[in-house]
C-alpha cells in the first residue's frame, strides 16, 4: 500500500493519508502503453485486417437511406467539448508532474467546470431527447452478447456473434467506466476546488463538509465516525488521484481505438454524424437499432429530433 | 514548534573544488544530496531534523563560483560571492547601489560575511508551519496550515498564492529582478540562462519549490546587465526589528529618468507573495509621466489591486501601497 499511497504525519503526530504516489501515474502510463502496443501486436499476429473490409451486405437496403444518422450535432458538440476538457484536465494534472512545469491550477479547475457543464447538458439531453437507457442498460443478454464477441475475437472457430443494437456491448461498458470514473473525479475535484482561489468563493482548506460527508453525522449532528484530522481530505485526494490515473488508461485506450484504421468509421461518425448504409447493415442488427422506414433524409439535419428517430428502444430491454 | 538540537544527524560530506565535480556529486546522490552554500538556511533544517540529507555537497571550495568581475555587459557575480563582498564592491556601490542596499539589509554583518548571493536567492521560505515539519502542500502534503481561519499568518502572502501562502524571504531577489539580472544555471548536460523574473516560481507552477532549480541544477552565476547601471534606484525594507529580521514587505525599484520624468521603470515588491512581484501595471502607469505626489499615490493604489489578505496580514496592503508610493515619489 505504501508504495502507491502517500502518508505524512499530521500536527498531532498521526500518520495520515495524503494522496496517491507519483508511481501510480507512471504505472498507469506504462499500462496504457503496454495495452496499446500489446493490442496492436496481437491484432497483427492474428492476421486481422488493419483496414475495414468492404461490407458484405446481406440485408435488404430497401427503405434505408444511404447515410444513417448516428450522432446528432448536439451530441457531437457535447462529445468533443467533453473530450477537449478531459484532455486539458489530464494534461494539466500530469504533464507538470512529468517535468514540463507551468501554472496549471487555474486552467485545471476551469476545464473541470467546463466538464461539469457538458455532463449536465449531456444528462439533460439524453434524458429528454434521446433514448437514455440505450447506452446505460446492462442485462444478462448484454453480457452474453459481449462474451460472444470476445470469444469470436479470440477464436475464429467460435460462432459469429449476434449483431448489436446502436451501442455495442464494449461501447456501453466503456461508457459506464467513464461515467463512474468521471463522476468520482468530479465530486472529489469540487471538494478540492473549494480550497483554491476562484472568482466564486474564498478558498478554505478546512471544510467540515468533507469530514461530514465521509464520516456521516450522528443524531447530535457530530461526525458519526471519528477520523484522524486530515484523513477525510486525504481520502478525497486519493479518490481524485485514482480516478485520474484510471482516466489516463481509459482515454489512452479510447484514442487508440478511435484512430485504428478498422474503427475509424466510428470516429468519422462522431465528426460527420452519420455512418453509411453498408456499415450499418454489416455491424448492427436493424431489429435492435431501427432507423425507421426511410423517412431519414440523405443529409439529415442536426438536432435532437433526428437523433430520436434513430434511437428506438432496444428490443431486448 | 520544532526543537532545535545541537547535533546535526550524520551525513556524507562532499567538498568539490570544481563545478563539474559538484555536478557529478549532485547527480550521484540525486534527491539525497543537499547543496550547501553559506549554510545559514541549511543548518536550521538539519538541526530541526526536518531535512535529513544523505550527503551534503559543500560549494565553499569552488573558487570559480566566487567573486565579482566585469563582464562584457555589466557585472558577473559568482553565486558563492558573500553578501559582504557585494555590499563593499566599488562598482556595485557606484553603478548598482540598489543591489548593495538590498544585500546590506540582509540579517547581520556576521551573517552577511558567511551568506552568499546564490544562497540568499535560493533559500527556502520561512513559513513556520512548513519549517516545523508539518506535512503542508509545500512539504508534499495536501493542506496549507497557514491559510486556516485561525492560523498565524501575519507574515504570509496577500497575492500570488495558489493553495500555499508562504512568501519569498530573500532581500536581494527583488533588487535582482529590478536590475533585470540573468541567472546562469548549470546542469550536467547543459547550461541555461533565466531572467531573474522567471527564476522565482510560484506555487501555481510548483508548490514544492520557490525557484526553477531542480535536483541536479546548480546556480553558478548572476549577471547584472549594464542597461540599468546608474539608474535612479529606490530600496526599502520594512521589518519588525530594524537590527535583524526578514522583511515584512520590501520594494526595489529602478527608474530611467529625464529630470522628473520617468522614461522606464522596473518596480518589484517582495514579502507579499511566494515570489518577488514585478508591478507591471504600476510600471505602465509611471512610464513617460512626470513623477509627483499624485502619480505616486495612484501608483500605490494600483500596486495593491488584486491583493487578498489573510486573517492577520491585512496591514501588508497599506504597507505595500506606501512603499510603492515612496519609490515613485523618490523620482520627483
Amino acid at each position: 500500500m505504501g508504495r502507491w499511497l502517500d502518508f505524512e504525519s499530521n500536527p498531532w503526530g498521526q500518520e495520515v493519508l495524503q494522496g496517491v504516489s507519483l508511481e501510480l501515474m507512471y504505472l498507469a502510463i506504462g499500462l496504457a502503453v503496454l495495452f496499446v502496443a500489446g493490442h496492436w501486436f496481437w491484432y497483427r499476429s492474428r492476421g486481422f485486417s488493419e483496414h475495414e473490409e468492404p461490407a458484405d451486405v446481406q440485408g435488404s437496403v430497401a427503405g434505408l437511406p444511404e447515410r444513417i444518422v448516428r450522432h446528432t450535432l448536439p451530441s457531437r458538440i457535447f462529445h468533443w467539448t467533453m473530450a477537449a476538457s478531459m484532455l486539458v484536465l489530464l494534461i494539466t494534472a500530469f504533464v507538470p508532474l512529468l517535468g514540463l512545469e507551468f501554472a496549471w491550477v487555474t486552467i485545471h479547475w476551469i476545464a473541470g467546470a467546463v466538464l461539469i457543464l457538458t455532463i449536465i447538458y449531456h444528462v439533460i439531453h439524453s434524458i429528454v431527447w434521446q433514448d437514455f437507457w440505450s447506452m446505460m442498460s446492462m442485462g444478462a443478454k448484454d453480457f452474453r452478447e459481449g462474451l460472444g464477441h470476445f470469444r469470436h475475437l479470440l477464436s475464429s472457430k467460435s460462432p459469429e456473434p449476434e449483431k448489436p443494437g446502436k451501442y455495442p456491448f464494449d461501447h456501453r461498458m466503456y461508457h459506464w467506466g467513464i461515467v463512474v470514473t468521471s463522476l468520482a473525479a468530479i465530486v472529489t475535484g469540487v471538494f478540492m476546488t473549494l480550497r483554491i482561489k476562484t472568482p466564486f468563493w474564498e478558498p478554505n482548506a478546512y471544510y467540515p463538509l468533507v469530514d461530514q460527508a465521509v464520516s456521516g453525522l450522528n443524531e447530535l449532528g457530530e461526525p458519526a465516525i471519528t477520523l484522524q484530522p486530515g484523513a477525510a481530505t486525504g481520502l478525497v485526494f486519493v479518490l481524485h488521484g485514482i480516478a485520474g490515473v484510471l482516466l489516463i488508461l481509459m482515454v489512452a485506450s479510447h484514442i487508440y481505438f478511435a484512430i485504428r484504421p478498422d474503427k475509424r468509421w466510428f470516429t468519422w461518425s462522431m465528426i460527420r454524424g452519420w455512418i453509411d448504409r453498408e456499415h450499418y447493415l454489416a455491424h448492427f442488427d436493424p431489429d435492435k437499432w431501427s432507423v425507421g422506414d426511410g423517412t431519414i433524409q440523405e443529409n439529415p439535419p442536426g438536432g435532437a429530433i433526428a437523433d430520436s428517430t434513430v434511437s428506438a428502444p432496444r428490443v431486448d430491454d | 514548534m520544532a526543537i532545535i538540537r545541537d547535533m546535526i544527524p550524520a551525513f556524507e560530506l562532499v567538498q568539490p573544488t570544481t563545478v563539474e565535480d559538484a555536478l557529478a556529486a549532485m547527480a550521484r546522490y540525486g534527491e539525497g544530496g543537499w547543496v550547501l552554500a553559506g549554510g545559514l538556511d541549511s543548518y536550521d533544517w538539519f538541526k530541526d531534523r526536518i531535512k535529513r540529507p544523505e550527503a551534503v555537497i559543500d560549494l565553499g571550495g569552488i573558487n570559480e563560483l566566487k567573486g565579482i568581475s566585469n563582464g562584457q555587459d555589466g557585472l558577473e557575480i559568482g553565486a558563492m560571492t558573500t553578501l559582504t563582498e557585494i555590499v563593499r564592491h566599488e562598482r556595485v556601490r557606484s553603478e548598482y547601489i540598489l543591489l548593495a542596499d538590498a544585500a546590506e539589509h540582509v540579517a547581520t554583518p556576521q551573517i552577511r560575511n558567511q551568506g552568499t548571493l546564490g544562497g540568499n536567492i535560493s533559500q527556502d521560505t520561512r513559513c513556520w508551519y512548513y519549517r516545523s515539519g508539518w506535512a503542508c502542500y509545500r512539504a508534499g502534503g495536501n493542506t496549507c496550515y497557514a491559510a486556516a481561519p485561525q492560523a498565524m499568518n501575519r507574515e504570509h502572502a496577500i497575492m500570488g498564492t495558489s493553495r500555499c501562502v508562504a512568501v519569498s524571504p530573500s532581500d536581494t531577489a527583488p533588487a535582482l529582478v529590478a536590475l533585470d539580472a540573468k541567472m546562469i544555471v548549470r546542469g550536467r548536460r547543459s547550461s541555461k540562462v533565466h531572467d531573474a523574473e522567471d527564476f522565482f516560481i510560484g506555487p501555481a507552477t510548483d508548490i514544492t519549490r520557490m525557484t526553477v532549480l531542480e535536483s541536479g541544477d546548480l546556480l553558478t552565476q548572476i549577471n547584472i546587465p549594464g542597461e540599468w547601471a546608474n539608474a535612479h534606484f529606490y530600496y526599502e525594507k520594512v521589518r519588525d526589528r530594524g537590527s535583524w529580521d526578514f522583511q515584512l514587505v520590501s520594494v526595489a525599484a529602478a527608474f530611467k529618468t529625464s529630470g522628473n520624468t520617468i522614461d522606464e521603470a522596473r518596480i518589484v515588491v517582495n514579502g507579499v507573495a511566494p515570489f518577488p512581484v514585478r508591478l507591471d501595471a504600476v510600471e505602465r502607469l509611471v512610464t513617460g509621466v512626470t513623477a509627483d505626489e499624485a502619480l505616486a499615490t495612484e501608483a500605490g493604489e494600483i500596486a495593491i489591486q488584486g491583493s487578498r489578505p489573510l486573517k492577520y496580514n491585512e496591514y501588508k496592503e497599506p504597507m505595500m501601497r506606501n512603499l510603492v508610493r515612496r519609490a515613485v515619489r523618490s523620482v520627483a
